[in-house]
């Protein structure tokens, strides 16, 4: 389709876009920042209201992006993500009050990013639709001025995600050179009857440990604990789930659409990359004391399962990872509020500060608690549909010693989230104040907190949703 | 005149590629890493022209590439002065060995 065809399946990405400007005026103008952040949700909304499912494959802008159910779901995803974001920014304390509408106009462009990643199928734009997400994370996570701690981990995303990207960069242009083309379908109609099978291999390595990155996946997670630590609260929930999300939409559309005839290579690859991930992530997260430093270990271990599902490629498993994604989003989403609201009233995210959390704030500590269930994967919760979704897809492949690992990692995991539990219920408080729930921070801990139990209790609707990309 | 062939381009890609990786993970200057990381990114720039020329389908779409990767460096580099100078404003330092507040 040309561009002029294209405007008209375009238009929810352009309300986008002219919303993220109009933010940014409001900012200028504006002595209410506040104002900017509810325009941010309105818009939001409002491209989410314009998207409609689309009918089959639309190659858009000469086949530069192509809109299917597969962009459409991953649309509303980073939305729904980003909306989650900027509704639980808006009582953060920490946020320095004359900075933020700048803040939520960020944001609003990195939904506009993350939307086009689901929908690139070039390797131009898969380029520059994740740099153009990385360099806003980047900002974002060194967005507090004064805090050094948070400085350093914006130049260590920096470097490590820079570093990262030239790699990835360097796979593509081998793969170019392979294949001749930059579309993905080209590449592999182009690769399979060529004799640059071993260098096209290479370069999807290289291309791995870029997109491996972005997911921080095991050998390349160095970046992702520090980065989680140090960032503002609100933007450790969006980078643990947004950019994590789409990354994974990237890998799938990239290994499924180009290398297909490859499977047999990679699928080993990744049921390594998967074991590796988990085990880490678990193990470490263990001895942390933080708690923002546990749930970003954790992160790292969730990457772990959802990387089973593409081990495993078969059709459970990509449904797999879609539900496992749409669970863990509502889950950490919801966790990082809780410890958004806990930390506005702590001014520190240390384990020991929610000792007795249960008799200070009850509400505020069983949410906490189901949000943990659902990150362990106990029933009835949104986390248990997810694992047992990426399970079956491996059990269904025969990768019986990547089902038993990421069991084994599972107890392992249940050992860490249920020591916060036991800090929240059984150890006594050393401090009786009661904890403010602000009304924006409290409507998106109840929004997750209905997802999580709504996906646990009744997961058919959602699996339906999913089937139906598939159909 | 002989053209050059395809091989020394990519030889010359790899060595600048190699060269840039060492670097990045060798230096501790933070400008240092970034120069090191520019290396790198002009080493695809290297081979997407030189792969245009010869084994491409459609030779501008690699050269429209490595103009777009030129631009985006330029974008990279803004982004990451921006953090080295705000970081060295609060610690007044730029190597890493002495960025050392979050461990664990």
């Amino acid at each position: 389709m040309n561009v002029a065809e294209s405007l008209r399946f375009f238009i929810p990405e352009i309300f986008l876009l002219t919303g993220a400007f109009a933010a940014v005026f409001v900012d200028l103008f504006s002595k209410n920042k506040k104002a900017a952040g509810v325009l941010s949700l309105l818009v939001l909304i409002g491209t989410a209201c314009l998207s409609k499912h689309p009918e089959g494959s639309n190659f858009l802008f000469f086949g530069l992006f192509l809109l299917d159910s597969w962009t459409h779901f991953f649309r509303l995803l980073a939305l729904g993500i980003v909306g989650v974001t900027i509704l639980s920014s808006l009582a953060y304390k920490a946020l320095p009050s004359n900075d933020e509408g700048e803040f939520y106009s960020l944001f609003l462009f990195m939904a506009f990013g993350l939307i086009l990643m689901a929908a690139s199928t070039n390797l131009l734009m898969i380029f520059l639709s994740i740099e153009f997400v990385s360099l806003l994370s980047y900002l974002l996570t060194g967005f507090l001025k004064k805090d050094s701690r948070a400085k350093e981990a914006a130049i260590k995303y920096l470097l490590f995600g820079s570093l990262a990207s030239g790699v990835m960069l360097y796979g593509m242009s081998l793969l170019y050179g392979a294949t001749g083309s930059l579309e993905l379908s080209a590449i592999q109609a182009g690769i399979s009857h060529s004799s640059f099978n071993t260098l096209s291999l290479i370069a999807l390595l290289f291309f791995i440990t870029g997109l491996g990155f972005k997911i921080s996946a095991a050998p390349f997670h160095f970046w992702a604990p520090d980065v989680y630590e140090a960032a503002p609260t609100s933007v450790t929930a969006f980078l643990t789930v947004g950019p994590k999300a789409l990354g994974f939409a990237v890998m799938i559309r990239v290994l499924s659409v180009g290398f297909p005839w490859l499977a047999w290579k990679w699928k080993p690859l990744f049921a390594l990359l998967s074991i590796l991930t988990m085990t880490i992530g678990n193990v470490t997260a263990i001895s942390q004391n933080n708690i923002k430093r546990l749930l970003a270990y954790s992160s790292i271990a969730q990457a772990g399962y959802i990387l089973m599902g593409i081990a495993a490629a078969n059709e459970t498993g990509l449904k797999g990872v879609l539900i496992y994604l749409m669970a863990y989003a509502f889950t950490n989403l919801g966790a990082f509020t809780a410890v958004i609201i806990a930390s506005n009233h702590f001014g520190n995210d240390e384990l020991e500060s929610y000792a007795g959390l249960a008799k200070r704030s009850p509400f505020l500590a069983a949410s906490l608690t189901l949000f943990l269930l659902s990150l362990a994967g106990l029933p009835p919760t949104a986390g248990f549909i997810g694992k047992f979704y990426v399970f079956s897809s491996a059990i269904q492949e025969k990768l019986f010693a990547l089902a038993v690992i990421a069991a084994v990692n599972s107890a392992v995991a249940a050992f860490y989230y249920f020591k916060i539990v036991r800090i929240m219920y059984l150890v006594p408080e050393t401090d009786r104040s009661p904890i403010a729930h602000p009304f924006p921070l409290k409507l998106a801990l109840v929004l997750m907190l209905t997802g999580v139990l709504l996906m646990g209790l009744i997961p058919s609707p959602f699996i339906a949703f999913v089937k139906g990309i598939f159909s | 005149m002989m053209p050059v062939p395809l091989q020394h381009f990519l030889f010359f890609a790899a060595a600048l590629f190699v060269i840039g990786v060492y670097g990045a993970l060798v230096r501790r200057n933070i400008i240092g890493i970034l120069l090191s990381i520019e290396l790198i990114v002009n080493a695809v720039n290297v081979n997407l022209v030189a792969f245009s020329r010869s084994t491409s389908l459609a030779p501008e779409t690699g050269q429209i590439f490595a103009l777009f990767i030129i631009a985006m460096a330029a974008a990279a580099v803004a982004v990451g002065l921006a953090i080295v100078l705000a970081l060295f404003r609060i610690r007044k330092t730029i190597f890493t060995d002495q960025i050392d507040l979050l461990k664990g």
